[in-house]
């Protein structure tokens, strides 16, 4: 089981959180002038990296609000955890 | 190589079982193929399979980065059924279950297949009327689906539990005759071995780090670990690579890749007469040939490449294991494990071609990719060897997400299988 460290609550064990999927997919902006390939990819493409992966959890059983993670893919490791709306944190300047 | 037969089994058992020589060969890598498949699973060997068959593609290579049948083949519950909801769903798993019918003479390798049956339990009125819905619906199709009151489905399997004092009583269940079990193993190990006397290349341990594309934009060729392979065409059957072996082309996915666990009990003598899923708890079960409990679990919640998850996760599936079947609280489990499965938005896999020239992906098989290889592998070929869907895995389009055609299977397939 994962520990989770919601920006609000502190670390939680997995099973307080919801996945939610990709993290900075904004809705856009002006949805009627959007072609039939733009909303294909709003809607439906992700980027399932291996790797590094910023996506949404709701810490659905505590203060049930949703914030943004850094985890990698490849061994399961949160690099970071950070509030909506918040820019996903350059890793570069982290390590550097 | 030498043709399986009991007469066969005979003759070596003279000299001790010792004169039996590898099934497949281990070739080195030519520098040009006609078609290259990525991925040495059952889906992958079948579509070497079937285009070196009945395509007439003999000068082909099937490159695997670790071993045959180590990824989803060899990882998943071997559950076989064909009782979706959609008719489009009918068509493709339907002509799964016929190949696999047949497959083991086909081979001259015997896969066990297994028609035991596979039970859908229901545990609430929606799931009733659900499953009920299926029935007719897999009925219409040409799919065979009975429902069973609780009495006949503990008839058809025994160690149930039909109390009504559960927290989740059976009230009746759905019951695929046809559906069952096979060995994961002997599907890769015998399409690897039929592909092979046609003449296929098996590249074992070779693992493909990009896809070279002319300025046309079409495949032209390959990169792996072993050199650069010229190929004009490539079929992916990646699992929950496939996200990663299309990004080398630029090509993305309606993909997210999750964990799926499995775990096998300690074998007992045959205790389990067939197959029985519970989507509402989250628990599906049968016993192998080796004696073994196998049991599957829903995916863990998070994309991962891991290849484990969450024991949480079985733990819960276990919890529903020892509700349905009290009998089994005492055994021990041996093993568990996971695969990566790639789930698509409506639960329906992606056969067919890519925005790139040349380039074939077969995807999205989510939980429950094992049930369809022949198929899969069959129709891959077609599309792979004609350039254009064969009329069953038509509809399983990358475009029908651009489309609005999408064949939400969700209900049937997004948790158990």
């Amino acid at each position: 089981m994962l520990l989770i460290t919601c920006p609000y609550c502190g670390p939680r064990p997995e099973i307080e959180f919801a996945h939610g999927g990709e993290a900075h997919i904004a809705r856009p902006q002006d949805p009627s002038s959007l072609g039939v390939e733009d909303w294909t990819e709003f809607l439906y493409m992700r980027a399932n990296p291996k790797g590094v992966h910023a996506e949404r959890w709701r810490h659905l059983h505590g203060c049930a609000r949703f914030f943004n993670a850094l985890r990698d893919t490849t061994t399961d490791q949160f690099v970071a955890t950070y509030k909506t709306g918040e820019p996903r944190p350059d890793l570069t300047a982290v390590t550097a | 190589m030498t043709r399986f037969s009991a007469f066969e089994l005979f003759r070596q058992g003279l000299s001790g079982q010792a004169g039996w020589k590898p099934q497949w060969r281990s070739p080195e890598p030519k520098a040009a193929y006609d078609a290259v498949i990525i991925g040495g699973g059952g889906h992958g060997l079948g579509a070497a399979y079937y285009l070196a068959s009945q395509h007439g593609l003999r000068n082909i290579a099937v490159i695997e980065k670790g071993w045959l049948g180590g990824g989803n083949t060899g990882r998943n519950t071997t559950i076989i059924r064909s009782n979706y909801l959609f008719p489009e769903s009918a068509g493709l798993y339907n002509h799964s279950v016929k190949l696999w019918e047949t497959l083991s003479q086909e081979l001259n390798y015997n896969v066990m297949f297994s028609q035991r049956g596979v039970m859908m339990l229901a545990h609430t009125v929606h799931d009733v009327q659900v499953f009920q819905r299926h029935v007719h619906a897999n009925r219409a199709a040409g799919v065979d689906n009975d429902w069973l009151t609780p009495e006949e489905a503990k008839a058809y399997c025994p160690p149930l539990n039909i109390s009504d004092n559960m927290r989740y009583p059976v009230l009746g269940a759905a019951l695929q005759r046809r559906g069952g079990t096979a060995r994961h193993d002997a599907v890769a190990w015998g399409y690897a071995r039929a592909a092979d006397r046609l003449g296929v290349d098996i590249l074992e341990n070779c693992e493909v780090t990009g896809i070279v594309r002319n300025a046309q934009g079409a495949v032209e060729a390959v990169e792996t670990t072993r050199g650069r392979i010229r190929t004009p065409k490539v079929g992916v059957s990646a699992a929950g690579h496939t996200s990663v072996v299309l990004g080398m082309a630029g090509v993305r996915l309606p993909l997210e890749s999750f964990p799926l666990q499995a775990l096998v009990s300690e074998p007992v003598k045959p205790v389990f007469p067939c197959v029985v899923m519970s989507n509402t708890i989250h628990a599906y079960i049968s016993q192998s040939d080796k004696g073994e409990l196998v049991i599957g679990a829903g995916t863990d919640i998070y994309t991962s490449y891991t290849q484990r998850g969450g024991l949480h996760i079985s733990q819960h599936t276990l919890e529903a294991i020892c509700e349905l079947f009290p009998q089994f609280r005492r055994m021990r489990m041996l093993r568990n494990w996971g695969g990566i499965v790639d789930v698509t938005p409506d639960r329906s896999p992606i056969v067919g071609k890519t925005p790139v020239p040349g380039l074939y992906v077969n995807c999205g098989w989510g939980t429950g990719g094992f049930k369809a290889t022949p198929g899969a592998a069959h129709t891959l070929a077609w599309t792979i060897a004609k350039d254009e869907p064969h009329p069953i895995n038509a509809p399983f389009t990358l475009e029908r997400f651009r489309d609005g055609f999408l064949i939400d299977e969700a209900a049937a397939a997004a948790v158990a299988h």
